[in-house]
């Protein structure tokens, strides 16, 4: 596999999308007590570093198909933090105008497409996407985020299949947390080595560690590259850790499915702090900055709460637009 | 006095009784023995049955579905439970081209005794894939039951006369009825497929109301007979086959009829009824019949739209009253004027 190089610009544009991805998920645990954002909710905290690595090897053009947990796909594809935050509270400033909530963020002026509740469901979409591409001769890549759960539905193996058929400039992007809800892979799948599966139909499949962000940007930005030639799909699958339940704000060692002492070793693994420390050892950025970063984002996210707490609620009528 | 348990503990006494009855009987399902266990539903058959006959899947809604009929087709009793009635979606054609037509199409020598259990979902923004009641889509296919239960009694003695017959059957439960609570014997019983329940007797107004729409009808039962409006609530339990007798003798008695869905108007459950009541009992029809349904469209996810989205017992009463005073109902257009507070009863995070 081809290794790019990082630039200090590169590294701190990662850096912020990383940020933007955690403070984002952050707020919504402290206010998801006080009940007024009343959607189930996904966070993907911990699992960031796979949306920040892969958006970073995109383009504005390109586009992104999304799942239940779908927030740091939108975030690090660069959308406005406003929409999204007032999307969670089901005001018509939301990025559905309320007709969505946290499972179906979507911010199309970027290239975020929308996301599918239904596992597996966005997978034929991103595929569409690529195909479209290709039809009108556009050099862009399409991108189909989906967990391990995804893997075992027909749609995955139909989608990769059919786009290794076409040479599609698509890239199937597996994120490993190791669970479908309460339940381990180990209880799902013979063997959990998904990226194995490329090979039976015809694509490269590409592991990774979703907690090193450098290794995630390669293997995208090596995919982009392919796919952009021409020479069709790739599958990467990026192993990741969920800190938190399923679905909500809390932790869910107590329903006995894996240990505190697993879940608080693995939040060590951060992978925020990874690329920090990788950051400012081979001096792409320093310390200050990096505050400076995060202060500027903490401001951008205050004004996003804000401005949802104070926008509008939609109108009743509204139920029977877009239908 | 009767005992008195809930929606939920009834559907995991049937699991529980039907396997301990026949040792063919198994369940699976995305999350069936998880912690969790489908909102309660299936955790003490998996305490008590363990992982050979209670199981996870993977996330194969269609292959387990086939895997459902083929297991049924060799002699096996497969329950196959689906966290939300969207999921079936996904399956639709294991069950409508498979599950519904391989005894016919081999003319009638197979049983496919296969049970499939989907919940419907409502509230807390689930927005329009985790809240369809999709009962329509399957009641219109020759070869399936479908039942809907409402009471706790209803759940235990439907699912255990479900596994008893040869047919495939698709079991949609509301997720409001899950925490309410009702008389249901101890020991194992059956209701016959395709008998409907008088839920209360009246003599003014009836009301053919679906799944937790009866409870709404009970409500407005009340609030029209401080009005001497006296309804009769009607509660089919079962959808395919329907229970058209009895819908049919309460609307040649009370002369006025609206029908209750939890689901969409075009194509639904309501218009089968309507169709039935027009087609069999015109000449005994006093009043225009008046559907309460969803509005046209997908459930939207922002809590003022969800609550002003779901139809409640006003809207039964003001029908009712309309057709026995002689006023138009409210048209379409005015759905909203009957949207009550409703988050206490469900709140999140799920
Ligand atoms: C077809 C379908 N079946 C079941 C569900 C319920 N469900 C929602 S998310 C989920 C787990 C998905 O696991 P995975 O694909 O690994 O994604 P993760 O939640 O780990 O990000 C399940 C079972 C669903 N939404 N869609
Ligand atoms: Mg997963």
């Amino acid at each position: 596999m081809q290794t790019y190089t990082v630039t200090s610009q590169l590294a701190l544009e990662i850096y912020k999308s990383l940020v933007r991805c955690r403070k984002f998920e952050e707020k919504i645990v402290e206010l998801y007590p006080e009940q007024q954002i009343k959607c189930p909710t996904h966070l993907s905290l911990g699992q960031e570093g796979v949306a920040a690595g892969v958006c970073a090897a995109l383009t504005n053009g390109d586009k992104i198909f999304s799942t239940h947990r779908c927030h740091s796909h939108t975030v690090a594809k660069g959308a406005n933090f406003k929409p999204l935050m007032a999307e969670l509270y089901g005001k018509v400033t939301g990025c559905c105008r309320g007709k969505g909530g946290s499972m179906h963020f979507l911010a199309p002026e970027v290239g975020a497409m929308g996301a599918s509740a239904i596992v597996a469901g966005s997978i034929p979409l991103a595929v569409g996407a690529a195909l479209a591409a290709q039809m009108k001769g556009e050099k862009t890549v399409s991108v189909a985020f989906f967990g391990d759960g995804a893997v075992e539905q027909g749609p995955f193996h139909e989608s990769l299949n059919f786009s290794a058929l076409k040479k599609l400039p698509i890239l199937f992007i597996c994120e490993n947390n190791g669970l479908a809800t309460c339940t381990p892979i180990s209880k799902r799948q013979a063997h959990g080595n998904i990226s194995k599966r490329a090979e039976g139909y015809g694509l490269p499949g590409i592991k990774v560690d979703g907690n090193n962000v450098i290794e995630v940007w390669n293997a995208a930005s090596g995919a982009a590259q392919r796919a952009k030639n021409g020479e069709g799909p790739t599958l990467i699958e990026a192993l990741c850790y969920r800190w938190k339940e399923h679905v909500g704000p809390n932790y869910d060692h107590h329903l006995g499915f894996r240990t505190k002492e697993e879940v608080e070793t693995n939040i060590k693994k951060c992978p925020i702090q990874r690329f920090l420390d990788t950051a400012l050892e081979k001096n792409w950025f320093t310390l200050e900055t990096a505050k400076k970063i995060e202060d500027a984002i903490q401001n951008e996210l205050n004004a996003a709460v804000v401005f949802a707490k104070e926008s509008p609620f939609p109108k009743e009528e509204e139920i029977f637009a877009g239908v | 006095m009767a005992r008195e348990i809930s929606y939920k503990a009834a559907i995991s006494e049937a699991h529980v009784q039907s396997m301990e009855m026949d040792p063919n009987v198994f369940i699976m399902g995305v999350g069936a023995a998880d912690p969790t266990g489908i909102f309660g539903t299936t955790v003490e058959a998996s305490k008590k049955f363990g992982p050979a006959r209670v199981f996870d899947t993977p996330l194969s809604e269609a292959t387990l579905t086939g895997a459902g009929i083929g297991a049924a087709l060799c002699g096996m009793k497969p329950v196959l439970i689906h966290a939300r009635n969207d999921f079936l979606l996904l399956t639709m054609d294991q069950i409508v081209n498979h599950a519904a037509k391989w005894n016919y199409m081999a003319g009638g020598q197979f049983k496919v005794p296969f049970l499939i259990r989907a919940i419907v979902g409502r509230g807390w923004g689930q927005a329009a894939q985790h809240s369809q009641s999709l009962q329509a889509l399957f009641a219109h296919i020759p070869g399936l039951q479908v039942i809907m239960p409402t009471f706790p009694y209803d759940a235990k003695g439907l699912i255990l006369s479900s596994l008893q017959s040869n047919h495939a059957t698709i079991c949609i439960e509301h997720r409001w009825l899950y925490e309410k609570s009702g008389p249901v014997p101890q020991e194992p019983y059956t209701i016959p497929m395709g008998e409907g329940n008088i839920v209360k007797k009246g003599k003014d107004v009836t009301v053919i109301a679906i799944s937790h729409m009866v409870l709404e009808a009970l409500t407005a039962a009340e609030t029209c007979s401080k009005e001497n409006i006296d309804i009769e609530i009607i509660d089919p339990r079962c959808l395919r086959p329907l229970d058209e007798s009895l819908i049919l003798e309460s609307v040649k008695k009370t002369g006025r009829l609206v029908i209750a869905d939890t689901s969409w108007k075009s194509c639904g459950i309501s218009a089968e009824i309507a169709a039935l009541a027009s087609e069999k009992a015109f000449e005994f029809l006093k009043a225009p019949i008046i559907r309460i349904t969803l509005p046209d469209a997908p459930t939207p996810c922002s809590s003022v739209l969800e609550n002003a989205y779901y139809p409640n017992h006003k809207n039964i009463a003001e029908a009712a009253k309309s057709l026995v005073l002689g006023k138009p109902a409210k048209n379409d257009n005015d759905i909203f004027s009957h949207k009550i507070e409703r988050e206490k009863e469900f709140s999140g995070p799920f």
